[in-house]
C-alpha cells in the first residue's frame, strides 16, 4: 500500500469493489487513440492472416461476415484505469479463424489501418479468448470504437484488442508493437497490473 | 532523450507539493518536488496514486505542466465535479502535503526539440497542459522553431495559463484562442465551436507538413482531427490524446 494520503477518504463506486488493481469504474465508452480515426469501407476492407511461413489467410467482408458469429459479454479493463463491466459484442472467434492455419509460431502481432500494432502470444488468441468484433451493444462498430473490425482480447488491458484491424501476422520471436515499443508492458496482464515495462 | 525517458521500472515516488495556484476557477496547478525523478518530455503524463487512512486506494494520469526542470514539476488539474482524484488534487491538497506519482509516462504524443519540423498544437480545454509543457520547453531551449497554438475554451474564464499565454504571444508566438460559449468583447471571431479556418489559418495549411498535436475532451480531438485530414493534413503527422469526462 501507498503512502496515506492526507484527507482523501475517496469515493467508492458500487461494483468498484472487484476490478483489477489501480482500476476505477466508468459506464460510458472512453475513446482512446494515438491518431486520427481512420475511415475503412468494408468494401475494400480485407483481413489476412500471415503465418510465419508467409502462408496468408484472407478474408473480405463478405466472406468475413459469413464465417460463425458469437455474442459475447466481457469486461473490459484499459491501461489508462477505467474498467468497463457487462458489455456486449458480435465477433468471430479467434479459433474460426485460425482453423484452417497451420502454424508453430508462438507469437502474434496484429496490424491495424493507420499503422497500429500491438503483439500477444499466440495462445492468448486462441481457446476461446479473443474474437474480431463487429457490433457493439447492438450496433455495427462505430469508426471511434475500432469500426468495422477490430480484435478483443478481454483478458488483456484493452491496447491489446487493435482498433481496424486488417492482420494478423504470426511470428516465431515476439515483436514489440507500438505501445509496447514505447514504455508499455509487452504482455498487459490488469490482474497483475502490468501496464509499464518491468511492471 | 524523449526515448530514455521512458525506459526503465517505473516505481512509486513521493513528491512533496510546494505550492498550488489557480489557474482558472476549476483548474489549478500543483507544484512539486519529486526526489528521484528522472525528467521527461514535453506531453509526457504521470499516473498519481491517492490512498485513502483505510487502504483503499484511486489512480488517475496526469499529463505534466513543466518543461524539465531537474526534480520540480508541475500539474496541472481540471476539478470534475463528480470526480474522485480531481477534487483532492485541486482542492483539498495544499503546499507540504505528500503525493505519490510514477511517471513519466508515454513516449508517443511528445515534442523532440531537436525535430525542425513546425509545431501545430490544438487543445480543447484542459488538453492546453501538455501542449504547455511543449511551449514551455521551446521557451526554454530559446528555439526558433515556428509553434502555432489553436486553443479552444468555453469562456476567457476558461482560459488555464491566460498570463503566460499573452507574453508568449506578445513575444511573437502565434496564438489563436477559440471560445466556444462567449468571447470577449472586441473580439473578432464570435463564440463557436473550433473551424478548418482557425486551425489553417496564416501560412498554417497542409502544405507546411507541421507536427501536429491535438489534445482534448473526445469529442473535441475528433472534430479537431476530422478538420485537420480533411483539410489535407497527413493523418501520419497528427498525434492525438484524448480524455474523457470520466471519473477523473
Amino acid at each position: 500500500m501507498g503512502i496515506v494520503s492526507p484527507g482523501f477518504t475517496g469515493r467508492r463506486r458500487p461494483g468498484g469493489e472487484h476490478l483489477p488493481p489501480g482500476q476505477y469504474l466508468v459506464t460510458d465508452f472512453p475513446v482512446l487513440s494515438a491518431g486520427p480515426t481512420p475511415k475503412v469501407d468494408t468494401r475494400a476492407w480485407q483481413l489476412q492472416i500471415r503465418t510465419e511461413t508467409g502462408q496468408v489467410h484472407a478474408w473480405d467482408w463478405t466472406a468475413f461476415r459469413q464465417l460463425p458469429a458469437e455474442d459475447i459479454t466481457v469486461d473490459l479493463h484499459c491501461v489508462t484505469k477505467w474498467s468497463k463491466l457487462g458489455t456486449g459484442w458480435r465477433g468471430v472467434s479467434l479459433d474460426t479463424l485460425m482453423s484452417g492455419v497451420e502454424t508453430a509460431a508462438e507469437y502474434a502481432l496484429a496490424r491495424s489501418y493507420g499503422g497500429y500494432t500491438t503483439n500477444l502470444p499466440l495462445a492468448d488468441l486462441l481457446d476461446g479468448q479473443a474474437w474480431v468484433a463487429f457490433r457493439y451493444d447492438g450496433d455495427d462498430l462505430e469508426p471511434e470504437h475500432g469500426g468495422p473490425a477490430r480484435l478483443l482480447v478481454p483478458h488483456l488491458y484493452l491496447w491489446k484488442s487493435a482498433k481496424w484491424l486488417t492482420g494478423i501476422d504470426l511470428l516465431e520471436t515476439d515483436e514489440p508493437g507500438f505501445w509496447e515499443t514505447l514504455g508499455y508492458h509487452h504482455y498487459g496482464d490488469p490482474w497483475r497490473e502490468q501496464r509499464y515495462w518491468g511492471d | 532523450m524523449a526515448r530514455a525517458a521512458v525506459l526503465g521500472r517505473l516505481t512509486w515516488l513521493v513528491g512533496k507539493v510546494t505550492d498550488v495556484r489557480d489557474e482558472t476557477p476549476t483548474a489549478r496547478t500543483i507544484t512539486l518536488e519529486v526526489p528521484g525523478w528522472p525528467g521527461h518530455a514535453p506531453g509526457q503524463h504521470v499516473d498519481v496514486r491517492l490512498t485513502a487512512a483505510d487502504g483503499y486506494s484511486a489512480q488517475r494520469s496526469y499529463s505534466i505542466a513543466s518543461a524539465a526542470d531537474g526534480t520540480r514539476l508541475e500539474l496541472t488539474v481540471q476539478r470534475l465535479a463528480d470526480g474522485e482524484v480531481s477534487p483532492y488534487l485541486a482542492g483539498v491538497l495544499a503546499a507540504g502535503y505528500p503525493l505519490e506519482l510514477r511517471g513519466p509516462i508515454g513516449g508517443w504524443f511528445l515534442w523532440d526539440a531537436a525535430d525542425p519540423a513546425p509545431v501545430l498544437l490544438v487543445a480543447g480545454g484542459s488538453g492546453i497542459v501538455p501542449l504547455m509543457a511543449m511551449l514551455r520547453a521551446r521557451a526554454a531551449a530559446a528555439a526558433s522553431i515556428p509553434f502555432r497554438l489553436v486553443y479552444s475554451a468555453r469562456s476567457p474564464d476558461d482560459v488555464i495559463y491566460a498570463g503566460e499565454l499573452a507574453g508568449l504571444q506578445r513575444a511573437g508566438l502565434d496564438v489563436q484562442l477559440v471560445y466556444t460559449r462567449s468571447a470577449p468583447p472586441g473580439s473578432g471571431r464570435p463564440a463557436g465551436r473550433i473551424t478548418a479556418a482557425d486551425l489553417t489559418a496564416g501560412s498554417w495549411g497542409p502544405d507546411r507538413a507541421p507536427a501536429v498535436f491535438v489534445c482534448g475532451p473526445t469529442g473535441f480531438v475528433t472534430a479537431a482531427a476530422e478538420l485537420l485530414t480533411a483539410a489535407g493534413h497527413d493523418p501520419g503527422r497528427i498525434k492525438t490524446e484524448r480524455f474523457g469526462p470520466t471519473g477523473g
